[in-house]
C-alpha cells in the first residue's frame, strides 16, 4: 500500500483567517432586550469560546456575526466589513455550523457538502469530489456519502455539518453548540476536530457552547454571556479560578441536596 | 392594525422576493436540473387530478345545460356553453384551484420546514441566495407547466362534456354535432385568454407559497398553519385576480 502524502485539496486554507469586531452591540426582539452593549474581538486564527447559561443570547450573538440578525444598535465587523452587509457574504467566507446541524434533508451528505463549491462554481466536478472526499475522511465519515441526513446519528450529523463548513474553506468557522447532546467521547472528539481545523487550516474559531470541558480544553479566549451582558473575557487559566460569584457558580456549579436551587427559586 | 401591517408586510416581502429571483433570471440555465424536477412536480404528478377533475366539470356542465337548455330547445348548443365555460373559466381556475391545493401547499411545507429547521440559514450563510435556487426554477416551471396544465383540462373537459351529451337519453347529441357547435362558437381568442388567466393564477400561487414558507417562523405548528395560509390566500387570490384578469382581457 502506498504511503504517498495526500495532497491538500482545500487550496484556500492558511491563506487568509479573519478577524472579527463587536462594537456596543445591542439587540431587541420587541420590548425584550437579548443583547446589552456587547463589545470584544476575535482576533484572525483564534479559537473564542463563548459560554453562558440557556437564554443569554449566545445563538443570537452568533447570528449577527454572520448576518443572520441585524443589530438594534452597535457593529459588528468580520474583517473590517459590515458583517450585515451581502457583500461581506461574498468577499469572506463564513461557515456556521447550526446546533441542529441543518443538514438539507433532501440532498445526500456528499451532495450537501458539495452544494457550495457546485454553486459558486469552484472547481470542476473531479476536484469537488476530491474536496468531499477528503473532508469526510478528516471527519471519519468516508462510509455516509451516499446516506441521507435522516439515517445519521446525532453525533454525525454535527460531524457532517463541519465537513460541510470545512469544504466552503472558510476563513471563519463558527460553531453553535457543537457538542450539545453528544456523549461525552463524541463531545471530546468535536473539541479535538475544532481545535485540529484551526491548527492545520488557520480558520479563525468562534464556538457557542455550555461545554466547561471544551472551553477550558481548546479556547484562546473565552467569553461569558450572562443576561445579554458580557460578564467575563479571559484566557482559560484565567476562568479555573473565577473571582466573579456568578462566573464561578455557572462553571463549577455545586448539586447541593440539602439547599436545592430550586427551593431558592421559589422563595 | 397588527393585521393590516402584517398583511402589509406580506405583500411587500412577496414583491421583493419576485425582484430578487427574478435578478437571478441569468442562473437559469445552469440550474436546469432544478428547473427540470419542478416542472415534473408541477406538471406531470399534477396531471391526472386535472384530468379527472376536468373531466367531470365538462360532464356535469353538459348535464346541467341539456337539462335547462332542453326546455327551450336550445340543446344543440351544448357544445358551445361547455367549450367556453372551460377554456375561458372552468379550465384555468380548476387547474390553479388544484395547483394551489397540491403544489402550493406542498412548496409552502417545504420551505416552512426548510425555514424552520435553519436549512434555509444555512443556505444565506453559504452565500447561496433562496430566490435563486428555491424560488427561480418554481416560477420557471410554474410558467411552463401552467398552460398545459390549462390546455388538458379544457381538452378532457370538453371531452366529458362530449361523452356526457351523447349517451344521456335527455340529451343525445352525437360528438360530431357537439364539436361542430364548440369550433363554430369558439375563437382562438378564448382559449388564449384561458392560457394567460391559468398562467397568472400559477405564477401568483407559486409566488405566494414561496413567500409564505421562507417567512414562517416557529416550531412544527408553524409549518401547518403556513400551509393552511398559503393555500386560503391562494384560492383568495384566484378568485380575486379571475375578476380583474377577466376584466383586463375582455
Amino acid at each position: 500500500m502506498s504511503c504517498a502524502p495526500t495532497r491538500n485539496p482545500f487550496t484556500h486554507t492558511e491563506s487568509a483567517a479573519v478577524g472579527v469586531s463587536i462594537e456596543g452591540l445591542s439587540k431587541s426582539f420587541g420590548k425584550f432586550q437579548v443583547l446589552k452593549n456587547i463589545s470584544f474581538s476575535v482576533q484572525p486564527g483564534e479559537i473564542f469560546v463563548l459560554m453562558g447559561p440557556s437564554g443569554s443570547g449566545k445563538s443570537v450573538l452568533l447570528k449577527h456575526i454572520v448576518g443572520l440578525e441585524l443589530p438594534t444598535s452597535g457593529r459588528v465587523t468580520v474583517d473590517g466589513k459590515d458583517a450585515s452587509s451581502e457583500a461581506t457574504r461574498e468577499q469572506v467566507r463564513m461557515a456556521l455550523v447550526f446546533q441542529s446541524g441543518a443538514l438539507f434533508n433532501s440532498l445526500s451528505v456528499y451532495d450537501n457538502l458539495a452544494l457550495y463549491p457546485r454553486e459558486h462554481q469552484v472547481g470542476d466536478e473531479a476536484s469537488i469530489r476530491e474536496k468531499v472526499m477528503r473532508a469526510l475522511q478528516i471527519l471519519s465519515l468516508e462510509g455516509t456519502a451516499n446516506k441521507a441526513p435522516s439515517e445519521l446519528s446525532g453525533g454525525m450529523k454535527k460531524r457532517v455539518a463541519i465537513a460541510r463548513g470545512l469544504v466552503m474553506e472558510p476563513q471563519l468557522m463558527l460553531y453553535d453548540e457543537p457538542t450539545s447532546e453528544l456523549d461525552p467521547v463524541m463531545s471530546a472528539t468535536i473539541a479535538e476536530i475544532i481545535a485540529t481545523l484551526k491548527d492545520e487550516y488557520h480558520v479563525t474559531s468562534i464556538v457557542v457552547s455550555h461545554d466547561r470541558e471544551l472551553a477550558l480544553g481548546i479556547a484562546d479566549r473565552v467569553g461569558i454571556l450572562m443576561g445579554g451582558e458580557l460578564v467575563s473575557l479571559g484566557t482559560p487559566a484565567e476562568l479555573r479560578a473565577p473571582k466573579d460569584p456568578r462566573v464561578a457558580e455557572f462553571l463549577y456549579p455545586k448539586i447541593d441536596l440539602k439547599n436545592p436551587r430550586f427551593k431558592k427559586l421559589e422563595t | 392594525m397588527n393585521q393590516i401591517t402584517a398583511i402589509l408586510e406580506g405583500i411587500g416581502s412577496t414583491i421583493q422576493l419576485l425582484f430578487r429571483a427574478a435578478s437571478y433570471t441569468p442562473s437559469l440555465w445552469r440550474q436546469r436540473a432544478r428547473f427540470i424536477e419542478q416542472c415534473y412536480l408541477i406538471g406531470y404528478t399534477t396531471l391526472p387530478i386535472v384530468a379527472i377533475l376536468s373531466f367531470f366539470i365538462g360532464s356535469v356542465l353538459a348535464l346541467q345545460a341539456g337539462y335547462s337548455m332542453s326546455n327551450f330547445g336550445a340543446k344543440q348548443f351544448i357544445g358551445s356553453l361547455v367549450g367556453l365555460s372551460m377554456a375561458r373559466e372552468l379550465g384555468p381556475v380548476m387547474a390553479a384551484i388544484l395547483l394551489a391545493g397540491r403544489v402550493g401547499s406542498a412548496i409552502a411545507a417545504e420551505l416552512a420546514s426548510m425555514k424552520v429547521y435553519q436549512e434555509i440559514d444555512a443556505l444565506v450563510t453559504m452565500n447561496i441566495p433562496p430566490a435563486k435556487v428555491l424560488v427561480l426554477p418554481r416560477l420557471a416551471a410554474v410558467l411552463v407547466m401552467m398552460p398545459v396544465l390549462a390546455i388538458i383540462a379544457d381538452l378532457v373537459g370538453w371531452f366529458g362534456g362530449a361523452i356526457v351529451s351523447k349517451y344521456t337519453a335527455s340529451i343525445a347529441i352525437e360528438p360530431e354535432a357537439y364539436f361542430s357547435v364548440l369550433r363554430r362558437f369558439m375563437e382562438f381568442k378564448d382559449v388564449l385568454n384561458g392560457l394567460i388567466k391559468a398562467e397568472v393564477f400559477g405564477f401568483a400561487i407559486v409566488l405566494v407559497c414561496c413567500s409564505i414558507g421562507l417567512n414562517t417562523r416557529g416550531g412544527p405548528r408553524e409549518i401547518g398553519a403556513a400551509v393552511t395560509k398559503a393555500v386560503v390566500v391562494s384560492l383568495i387570490l384566484i378568485l380575486v385576480l379571475d375578476y380583474f384578469v377577466t376584466k383586463a382581457l375582455m
